[in-house]
């Protein structure tokens, strides 16, 4: 017993990290991040001057390091000029990355391994939902003051959180039911303009959709109605794809769907009542964090309950065989419909959720780029898991700022990071592994 | 009236006649066996029965109804069950998993039940968690629970099919060549089982093999199948003693025995 737990531990780095924080509950490391965000709050302006870095650091240091190697790479091919004084952003990133972040956690985290092990204990007593939410309560939070400083970090939050969204809705039919769908940006369009449709047809003044039919106090309390909407008119354009998907498999599908992604973006850039190829614009601004951050983890939570339902895991049998699944009495049809309305419908949602945040929407933002972006996410980060989706959405949103001042050197970064993770773990980062909810919620044991 | 009968049932594959006028008629707690040269069509006949091709002529009756034209997974949830010759276990799947999802036709919960974890679900999957963990009990594959099927041992995977299959409560079931690859401890064992489950549950069981003494001991009534048809009837010493079988196994199969 005593042998197979210590080949269990990871060595190097990893092991480093996994024995320093591995007695830390969630609650602890959340607690170590709200301690950070605060006392990035209060010292952070007046660390940047004093570390010669020209404003602070927005995520963490890396676009300020980014830019110095996009500065570098610029004298290499361009001959651009490049001061030389600008190579002590990157040592001055690092340290205000340890100063902010690295050392305020490690402290915060274990101090209180103790208090917080003990919290988590009697916290496991109670039902899961009030655990649920006292943890994702410490999660708005870090957010919300993390948020405060800058208006970029707000809107590169905000699209990280939807992104969440989408990666998962599409993880539902690539993943745990193994099909290539390439439709999902159409399946988003069409949640997108749906509820542009609700909210500026209603109760906006707009040059294409024309006067506000309704002009009440109050209605941003008919947001939640308009996602539904947008989701649901998703959903039911969904079944387009989702009928042909009982006939054709692998490849076969992939071209169908794809088909129907071209359809709907010309479909859209032909409606002049719906904007044309110019859009809609004027989205009441209503999509805030908090809005966003609930939607985000509603969808998650129904998802994951889904997937772990038996009626989710024959998404999973009849990936795996579908033949066995049929004769083990499991309805496939009924299976692979649910799949892609049910993903559909989310997909719908992220794009209400897009609109309303871009405030803007046209239907060449959901074109073969918007399809290669989500994909990327989705084997990013691993098929069929919810970690998997979670990861992959926030490193490959995170990264697409951080290499943003490389400019076209981006597209180079993403994709051969891509083709790495294909060459050595092929299902992505963290595939084929079950979120337990109960079990991340719970204490550590301290060793 | 028989639990289970077939009637004059034929099938071809382009212009190949692959079954042809087959009939059967297997009574509630019966073991049948059906044997015959490879390529003879045995396979096929399990899956007209269960649906997977449609048969071009003749009627499958269960319970005096014909099922014929039905999808594959309501005459599952009617009550034929099956095993397969090549398993097709989900790779991705734990035991357990493989085993509840047998019951998917039992659940009543929805779908909006499922996404928001209502508690009915609950109840549900609960109940059914703890009738899979009794077949797996019941055929000694229960300390796998957690595990990848792919991950356990060939008699291991063949006794999780058995359980998953009987999971589904099945009044008849079909199974395809359950000692195919096995060793002779292993084909005792699976013997066993058989019977265990024969007994336990009254079932009628139909089943496919090369292995003569598997025959011998489980069954009371043989087909043999040559080319599609069935060539002799009888109790297993009657036929593997025919000389019509004997001529068709002779140097195309080894009599195991």
């Amino acid at each position: 017993m005593a042998e197979t737990t210590e080949l269990q531990q990871p060595k190097g780095v990893r092991g480093l990290i996994h024995r320093f924080y591995g007695g830390a509950p969630l609650l602890g490391i959340l607690l170590g991040f709200l301690a950070c965000t605060f006392w990035e709050n209060i010292i952070g302006e007046a660390l940047a001057s004093v570390l010669l870095l020209p404003k602070m650091p927005i995520l963490f240091g890396l676009v300020t390091m980014s830019k110095v190697f996009a500065g570098l790479f610029n004298l290499a091919i361009k001959g651009s000029p490049f001061e030389l004084f600008t190579l002590i952003h990157v040592p001055m990133a690092l340290i205000y990355f340890g100063v902010v972040y690295a050392v305020p956690l490690a402290i915060v985290v274990r101090l209180t391994v103790r208090p917080a092990n003990a919290v988590a204990r009697s916290l496991q007593q109670l039902p899961l939902i009030v655990t649920a939410l006292v943890h994702l309560g410490f999660l708005y939070a870090i957010f919300h003051v993390w948020v405060e400083l800058s208006d970029y970090r707000l809107i590169t939050l905000k699209l990280t959180l939807i992104a969440v969204l989408l990666t998962l809705s599409l993880n539902i039919i690539n993943g745990y039911m193994g099909e290539f769908s390439c439709s999902h940006p159409g399946f988003m369009a069409v949640g997108a303009y749906m509820s542009s449709f609700f909210t500026v047809g209603l109760f906006v003044n707009d040059k294409v959709l024309g006067e506000a039919l309704l002009g009440i106090p109050l209605a941003f309390l008919s947001f939640p109605l308009a996602l539904i909407f947008g989701g649901l008119c998703a959903s039911l354009s969904a079944l387009i794809v989702a009928i042909p998907s009982f006939r054709t498999r692998g490849d076969y599908l992939a071209i169908i769907s794809l088909a129907f992604l071209f359809i709907v973006k010309s479909f859209f850039e032909n409606m002049q009542s719906l904007g044309g190829a110019r859009g809609i614009m004027g989205q009441p601004d209503w999509a805030s964090l908090p809005v966003i951050f609930i939607v985000v983890v509603i969808g998650v939570w129904a998802i994951n309950n889904f997937v772990n339902s038996t009626l989710g895991k024959a998404l999973n049998a009849v990936r795996d065989d579908e033949m066995a699944a049929d004769a083990m009495t499991v309805d496939t049809r009924k299976t692979k419909m649910v799949a892609f309305l049910f993903g559909a419908f989310w997909a719908g949602m992220a794009g209400g959720l897009l609109a309303h945040v871009l405030r803007f929407i046209n239907p060449a933002m959901f074109g073969i780029q918007k399809l290669a972006e989500v994909l990327a996410m989705v084997y990013f980060g691993g098929l069929n898991s919810v970690y998997g989706s979670i990861v992959g959405a926030v490193s490959i949103s995170l990264l697409g700022e951080v290499l943003r001042p490389l400019e076209i050197l981006k597209w180079i970064f993403i994709p051969l990071l891509l083709i790495l993770v294909m060459i050595y773990r092929p299902t992505g980062l963290v595939a084929f592994k079950e979120f337990n909810v109960r079990k991340s919620f719970g204490p550590k044991e301290v060793d | 009236m028989p639990l289970l009968e077939v009637i004059g049932m034929s099938h071809y594959f382009g212009g190949l006649r692959a079954v042809s006028n087959y009939n059967l008629s297997l009574e509630s707690g019966q073991i049948a066996g059906l044997i015959g040269p490879n390529g003879a069509g045995k396979t096929t006949i399990f899956n007209l029965i269960t649906g997977i091709y449609q048969p071009a002529e003749g009627e499958v009756r269960l319970n005096g109804t014909n099922v014929v034209g039905k999808r594959t997974n309501q005459i599952a949830a009617l009550g034929i069950g099956r095993t397969f010759q090549e398993m097709r276990l989900w790779r991705h799947m734990t035991v357990l998993e493989h085993v509840k999802m047998a019951r998917y036709s039992k659940l009543s919960y929805g779908l909006f039940g499922a996404f928001l974890d209502s508690p009915q679900r609950r109840k549900e999957e609960k109940k059914s968690t703890e009738l899979a963990m009794e077949y797996m009990e019941l055929f000694g594959v229960d300390q796998y629970a957690d595990q990848l099927v792919v991950n356990l041992p060939y008699g291991a995977q063949r006794r999780v099919e058995m359980a998953r299959a009987l999971a589904m409560e099945p009044k008849v079931l079909l199974l395809d060549e359950p000692t195919v690859g096995m060793t002779p401890e292993e084909m005792v064992d699976m013997i066993m089982v058989v019977r265990k489950a024969h007994e336990r549950f009254n079932l009628a069981i139909f089943l496919i093999e090369h292995r003569l003494r598997v025959v011998s001991e489980l069954c009371q009534n043989v087909q043999t199948l040559v080319f599609g048809e069935v060539l002799v009837e009888g109790t297993p010493n009657e036929v593997q003693n025919h000389p019509k079988v004997i001529e068709a196994y002779i140097g195309d199969q080894e009599i195991d025995f």
